[in-house]
């Protein structure tokens, strides 16, 4: 029986609390399509945006998508999706599709912190969060970005050429603001400035994966991947080299897109296939 | 006397109910004509000996938590940090300063002003509580200097060096009991009475074996009630109504109706999928929330380290001895010390390996209270010797006691949720 009838994809849709991703996955686990807006304030719109973006990216329409699972904070607000799925387990399954090797996950987003352990098969075996606080998350580099007027792209290459790097103290995004003032007020270079503000977000994410246990290999996932700093800072503290994809940002879409094709092809199987790990 | 099944079925709940009132009534009683109160703590309550003397006893971590319960504690939480008490403050201490700044005024009714303060130093915070009452009130202040746990060796029974350490604890402890007594025939001008001591103490033998017995019903699948739920009752009671004939009562009808839930298959959370433990407490200005989370995927907790510390201290096993009673309390108080208050927080990890095994226990939600680093500290080091050696998956979750400020709806939702989609993929590979 052709279990897809008309249908052609399946897709992911992850509301984060800053952007949110979609993507487009084919029968043969082949990404087709794939966007990102600004979440704002209206979740459903958002999630809507993404979707059919990503559906315009693969040439296709909404007739076409057999099966969506949400995730991210906003991933009840997938009102089109037909299932949500944490964005802990979309991570950790979107990492092992991109590097199979994964047993470690880091994922900075907006405004959370993950560290996750993952079995051969993505399934999660133990994972830590950021408390309730955005210290050490991706909104104290917007902070960063905010308060030195340096747009958000520009932070990691800048940091990388400093020299003498400051210490940053404080774990409160907030005052990370005044800190930062504080800094250039005693003329300390920007760029010594920056480090100081990456080492602080990497150290707090460090200690998250010494919670979980660090086994290689480490994929690095979420926004905050493409920041080459950040790559550079959990690549030397860890020990242990880091894999980044350019889909990174896209990774809980994946694992999301990843989770939907489960339950095309087992059906009400797919939670046993998702908990023993099957891709 | 035998209660028909369907007058047993509630039975816990209505009679949790009354006798909650009740213990109001009296409060509020003690409010209006100056009948002395004694304040006492959920770890160490010494009910026993202080009803011998007919103090009317409050025991504050409770209205506090009531307050939350009738979700008001977050406005005697602030009148408590507009008068000057920090935001990290423990969020029972604040609520009850709020309510003492309020002339006792409670959702409940009237808290008594205290003519007697008994506390300890098992949790530090007691201390500083304590001597807010003092400043507040110049009520007399009776502080039990309770000898922890010192170390592994020391304390394995049986052992030459647990004797040494247990006798010199007992001594130390009975000698700070008689001191307490004299305070106590100097507030009400009673004479200490033995034989009435030794009733209370035959009561509250009695309890603790009910009160154990009821734990031991969710050894069963499905569990017939919910730790955090049905469990702060019990604890309520068996704090409130220690040694007394109500309180033993109402224990006889709680197991009741618990052998009674086990008989028919009646669970607490229907279709029960996974059975849990709660280190630390709930979040009792979300109650109701806190536990929806989890059951909500089929999750119920069958136990909680709270049942044991804030459960009055019984140490299962052990009774007190009514031909030497004034000894055998303190050697109660030093077991409870040792294994009920700072080893249930301090070495959990022998409690929880033994539940997890008995209570056949799929995860532990470990759940940090930002305002208590008392029971909050270690919990991450417990989880990770549950994960590594014994494959016992972990959730942390943070909130607090009773500030609402402090819950987080959607990340705690994110945590629960992420946490039952591993537990799913953990059961099914360990095959349960």
């Amino acid at each position: 029986m052709n279990m897809w009838g008309a249908k052609k994809v399946v897709a992911g849709v992850d509301v984060g609390s800053t952007q949110t991703k979609a993507v487009i996955l084919s029968p043969e686990r082949e990404i087709l399509g794939r966007a990102l807006v600004d979440t704002g304030a209206r979740l459903n719109e958002a999630a809507r945006a993404a979707f059919e973006a990503a559906l315009q990216e693969a040439g296709l329409s909404a007739e076409d998508v057999q099966y969506t699972v949400g995730t991210g904070y906003g991933r009840f607000k997938v009102e089109f999706g037909d299932t949500q799925v944490t964005e802990i387990s979309c991570h950790a399954r979107g990492a092992c599709f991109l590097f199979p090797n994964t047993r470690t996950v880091l994922d900075i987003g907006g405004q959370d912190t993950k560290a996750i352990r993952v079995g051969p098969g993505g399934e999660v075996l133990d994972f830590c969060m950021n408390d309730k606080c955005s210290a050490g998350t991706g909104r104290f580099l917007g902070a960063a970005s905010a308060a030195l007027e340096i747009p958000l792209g520009e932070l990691g290459p800048l940091a990388l050429t400093a020299r003498n790097p400051v210490t940053i103290t404080t774990t409160c995004t907030v005052f990370a603001e005044s800190e930062i003032l504080g800094w250039l007020a005693r003329g300390r270079k920007v760029e010594d400035i920056l480090m100081g503000v990456h080492a602080s977000i990497a150290s707090r994410s460090l200690s998250l994966l010494r919670r979980v246990g660090i086994e290689p290999e480490l994929t690095f996932t979420g926004g905050v991947a493409r920041n080459v700093a950040m790559v550079h800072l959990i690549g030397e503290m860890s020990g242990v080299p880091v894999n980044v994809s350019e889909e990174s940002h896209f990774c809980g879409a994946i694992g999301a897109a990843l989770f939907a094709l489960d339950h095309v092809l087992l059906g009400e199987r797919a939670e046993v296939a998702a908990a023993a790990g099957g891709q | 006397m035998s209660t028909s099944a369907q007058e047993i079925l509630g039975v816990s709940r209505r009679e949790g109910r009354r006798l909650m009132e009740l213990w109001w009534q009296r409060m509020t009683e003690a409010a209006q004509t100056g009948h002395p109160t004694a304040y006492v703590f959920v770890m160490a309550p010494l009910s026993e000996l202080l009803l011998t003397f007919d103090f009317v006893i409050n025991a504050p971590e409770i209205t506090s938590l009531q307050t939350a319960i009738r979700g008001q504690s977050q406005a005697y939480i602030q009148l408590a940090e507009d008068y000057g008490f920090s935001p990290d403050i423990c969020g029972y201490v604040k609520a009850d300063v709020g309510v003492q700044l309020k002339e006792g005024e409670h959702p409940y009714g009237r808290v008594p002003r205290p003519a007697l303060v008994v506390t300890n130093n098992v949790c530090n915070t007691y201390l500083k509580w304590a001597e807010f009452w003092e400043h507040y009130y110049g009520c007399p202040v009776f502080t039990f200097d309770l000898p922890g746990w010192r170390g592994r060796e020391s304390l394995r029974e049986g052992t030459e060096a647990f004797r040494e350490t247990f006798e010199n604890d007992c001594r130390y402890v009975l000698g700070q009991l008689r001191e307490l007594i004299e305070v106590c025939e100097r507030i009400t001008g009673k004479s200490f009475d033995i034989d009435r001591f030794r009733e209370h103490l035959r009561e509250a033998n009695r309890m603790a074996e009910l009160y154990h017995a009821v734990c031991d019903t969710n050894r069963h699948i499905p569990a017939p009630f919910n730790a955090p739920l049905e469990g702060v009752t019990y604890q309520g009671i068996a704090n409130l109504y220690r040694g007394t004939p109500e309180g033993t009562r109402y224990f006889e009808l709680a197991l009741e109706e618990m052998r009674e839930r086990v008989r028919l298959g009646m669970a607490a959370v229907p279709d029960e999928r996974f059975r849990l433990v709660l280190v630390g407490t709930a979040c009792y200005s979300h109650f109701r929330r806190f536990v929806e989370l989890f059951s909500s995927w089929g999750g119920v907790f069958v136990h909680s380290t709270y049942m044991v510390f804030a459960g009055g201290g019984f140490v299962p096993g052990f009774g007190y001895d009514l031909g030497r009673p004034l000894e055998s309390f303190a050697e109660q108080m030093v077991r409870a010390t040792y294994w009920g208050w700072t080893g249930a927080m301090f070495y959990q990890q022998e409690w929880l390996d033994r539940v997890v095994r008995d209570w056949k226990v799929d995860g532990i939600c470990f759940h940090g209270v930002k305002s208590c680093r008392t029971t909050s500290t270690g919990l991450p080091d417990v989880r990770e010797w549950m994960r590594v050696q014994r494959n016992v998956p972990g959730l942390f979750i943070q909130s607090d006691l009773v500030d609402p400020r402090l819950w987080s709806d959607a990340q705690i939702k994110n945590r629960v949720d992420a946490f039952f989609e591993a537990l799913a993929a953990h059961k099914a590979a360990v095959g349960r």
